[in-house]
């Protein structure tokens, strides 16, 4: 047995590897890029010397932080961070999901119809899409809607994709122009609006004051952090759980076992097909939730919504680490992709600089996301 | 060493539509016996292993493990029934660190009323690959490093660790080394040693011919799907082989068979 020791000079590079993840490099991307727009702040001279993160003049909000800054960001990633949750497992799985901007609009369409509300000041309805056994549902009814035509249309997607062994990206785009129909035909084009207060509180209420029975309604926490978060508070809790469920549970290790070895997948008996219906069908039902979240704050569903939240999505997930190629990345990743994006959106906002250049720039880091990872691999390939 | 039989095959066929892949093989393995399978590319050596390990399903013929007559519906059937098969594939997840590849597919779990969504139990994972490996006296200097960062012999001896983890009643090796440098394929050899002196019964597909007359007590000479050769290691060597593995000779008993 003299040989078997072969392979233990790597024990000292193996471990000073599992200490370093790659969300660490994601983050420090992050913090690279808030001080880059802090330094810009400092630079230009129409700023004055703004800060994006910190405000030393008004101690307000208790914190030397921009706290009104630095919701906005986390808001206005958390509904596409939400969808892009769902579609983080399925490029793990190795596979992609171009239908669920789709599926936010379809979804947007049908839950909200069975959320309107009756009266709209002591007259009905003018948006009504269904008769009066329609109107001021139960919440519940409008959620379930919701959250079920994600599901189903999800799980048409990984039916397609498990049994008749198409691609991923045909199947979904598939879906992504058939739902984007579904949505146009059903109102016939026209937006749908006035939902019960109860609806519309799924976003806008005080999430927070509600769970903890009003008991700190007054306090700095709830008026100030998490004030009219809710979308940011419903992001970061699926995302605590979706973490959770890829970590430590059987459907999160399958997950990346197909996308790291298919095969091996199958001959180790995992039932490969079955689990891609489920992953694909739990990206469909975030879409479904995203799409109750969007029409909540918007108190109006439109056929266009959620147009290319596809594309957004998966460029979270790739910035935050995802490989294309599946087996590889997690959902920290993918929230630091989102808050990358967020940063970026409102760093721009910040610097006084119109829409287009953040485009520009959004492009450029997405590629540049993939460059570095595939060069980490490759240099980690090298010295192994 | 007991006669028992480990796995008899009568009549095993596997048609791929109108090519004949395995045609009738008569197949036995005692226990505690190693036998190589030899023969050209496309002989059937491996079309062979994946009948037997539930891979594919028979055209026809039966099989027994330990005196049983088994019809496995899938790989897991032949694993739970105790066959572990190291594939020419490694099939082994890439991005999956040592434990979680022994497991795949047969997790340690709790909290399991969670359906899909059960937990792992990676401590009692961990520690059952550590005396796993210690029994094949195997040496991964992290199993918590994931497959891609690990050396081809490493690798293969994950994959022939899956053995020593399961207790198992069968082995099968297709082609264990042929993807690995000298001093790896010496480190997976001696791992299938250590596996003879235990006592386990193995299956071993490969082309080389030092290793075969090296390691095993019989081999089994595969040719155009059909079985055309049983010899004792002692009573041959590697030039007979040879002959019959490219057909200039037929074993006795098989003549007219190919």
């Amino acid at each position: 047995m003299s040989d078997t020791s072969h392979g233990t000079g790597g024990l000292a590079f193996d471990k000073s590897k599992r200490a370093w993840p790659n969300e660490v490099n994601i983050f420090i991307a992050l913090v690279l890029i808030v001080l880059i727009f802090e330094a810009l702040g400092q630079l230009l001279p129409y700023m004055k010397g703004q800060s994006m993160l910190f405000d030393f003049n008004s101690r307000r909000d208790g914190t030397i932080l921009n706290m009104a800054r630095i919701k906005i960001i986390i808001l206005q990633v958390s509904i596409i961070g939400i969808i892009a949750l769902g579609v983080t497992q399925v490029i793990i799985t190795g596979g992609i999901d171009l239908s669920s901007g789709s599926i936010v609009g379809a979804t947007a369409m049908i839950s909200m119809s069975f959320a309107q509300t009756e009266l709209v000041n002591g007259n009905p309805n003018p948006k009504a899409i269904f008769g009066p056994w329609a109107m001021d549902l139960p919440i519940l009814v409008p959620i379930a809607v919701g959250l079920g035509c994600g599901l189903i249309a999800g799980s048409i997607n990984g039916l397609l994709i498990a049994y008749t062994r198409i691609p991923p990206f045909i199947a979904t785009l598939g879906m992504m122009v058939s739902a984007r129909g579904v949505a146009k035909w059903w109102s016939r084009g026209n937006p749908i609006s006035f939902p019960t207060d109860e609806y519309a509180a799924i976003s806008n209420g005080n999430l927070v004051d509600g769970l903890t029975f009003g008991v700190f309604s007054e306090s700095w926490i709830v008026t100030q952090v998490f004030d009219g978060q809710n979308p940011a508070i419903y992001f970061l809790l699926l995302a605590v759980l979706f973490h959770f469920i890829m970590k430590y549970t059987v459907y999160g290790k399958h997950t990346y076992a197909i996308g790291s070895n298919e095969d091996a997948a199958r001959m180790s008996g995992i039932n490969v097909a079955w689990q891609k219906v489920m992953v694909y069908a739990i990206a469909g039902m975030l879409a479904g939730f995203a799409a109750i979240l969007l029409t909540s704050r918007n108190v109006t569903a439109q056929a266009g919504m959620g147009f290319v939240y596809e594309l957004d999505a998966i460029a979270m997930a790739v910035i935050g680490g995802v490989s294309l190629a599946g087996g590889r990345g997690s959902i920290i990743g993918t929230v630091l992709g989102a808050m990358i994006f967020g940063v970026i959106i409102s760093g721009f906002t910040y610097l006084k600089l119109d829409a287009f250049y953040q485009e520009m720039v959004k492009g450029g880091i997405i590629v540049a996301a993939v460059v570095l990872d595939q060069w980490r691999q490759r240099r980690a390939a090298l010295r192994s | 060493m007991s006669d028992e039989i480990v796995l008899k095959t009568e009549d095993l066929t596997k048609h791929y539509g109108g090519v004949h892949a395995l045609e009738a093989a008569d197949f036995e393995l005692k226990n505690g016996e190693h036998v190589a399978i030899m023969g050209d590319n496309g002989a059937g050596k491996s079309t062979f292993v994946r009948q037997i390990t539930g891979v594919e399903q028979r055209t026809r013929g039966r099989i027994w493990l330990y005196g049983e007559e088994v019809n496995f519906a899938g790989p897991l059937d032949a694993r739970e029934a105790g066959i572990e098969t190291v594939f020419q594939t490694l099939a082994l997840a890439d991005d999956l660190d040592v434990p979680d590849n022994l497991f795949l597919g047969r997790e340690m779990t709790k909290w399991n009323w969670l359906g899909p969504f059960r937990m792992l139990d990676y401590k009692g994972m961990r520690d059952a690959t550590v005396a796993g490996l210690e029994r094949t006296a195997v040496k991964i200097p992290n199993i918590r490093n994931t497959i891609r960062n690990m050396s081809g012999g490493q690798r293969q001896c994950v994959a022939i660790a899956r053995t020593a983890t399961f207790h198992s009643r069968l082995t099968i090796m297709d082609e264990p080394t042929a993807a690995l440098g000298v001093q790896e394929t010496a480190q997976v050899e001696n791992i299938v040693r250590q596996l003879k002196e235990a006592g386990e019964p193995l299956i071993l597909i490969s082309h080389n011919m030092r290793q075969v007359m090296d390691l095993v007590d019989r081999i089994i000479v595969f040719r155009r799907g059909r079985i055309v050769a049983n010899l004792g290691r002692d009573e041959t060597d590697g030039q007979d082989v040879v002959a019959y593995i490219t057909g200039a000779k037929t074993g006795a008993e098989y003549e007219g068979a190919a």
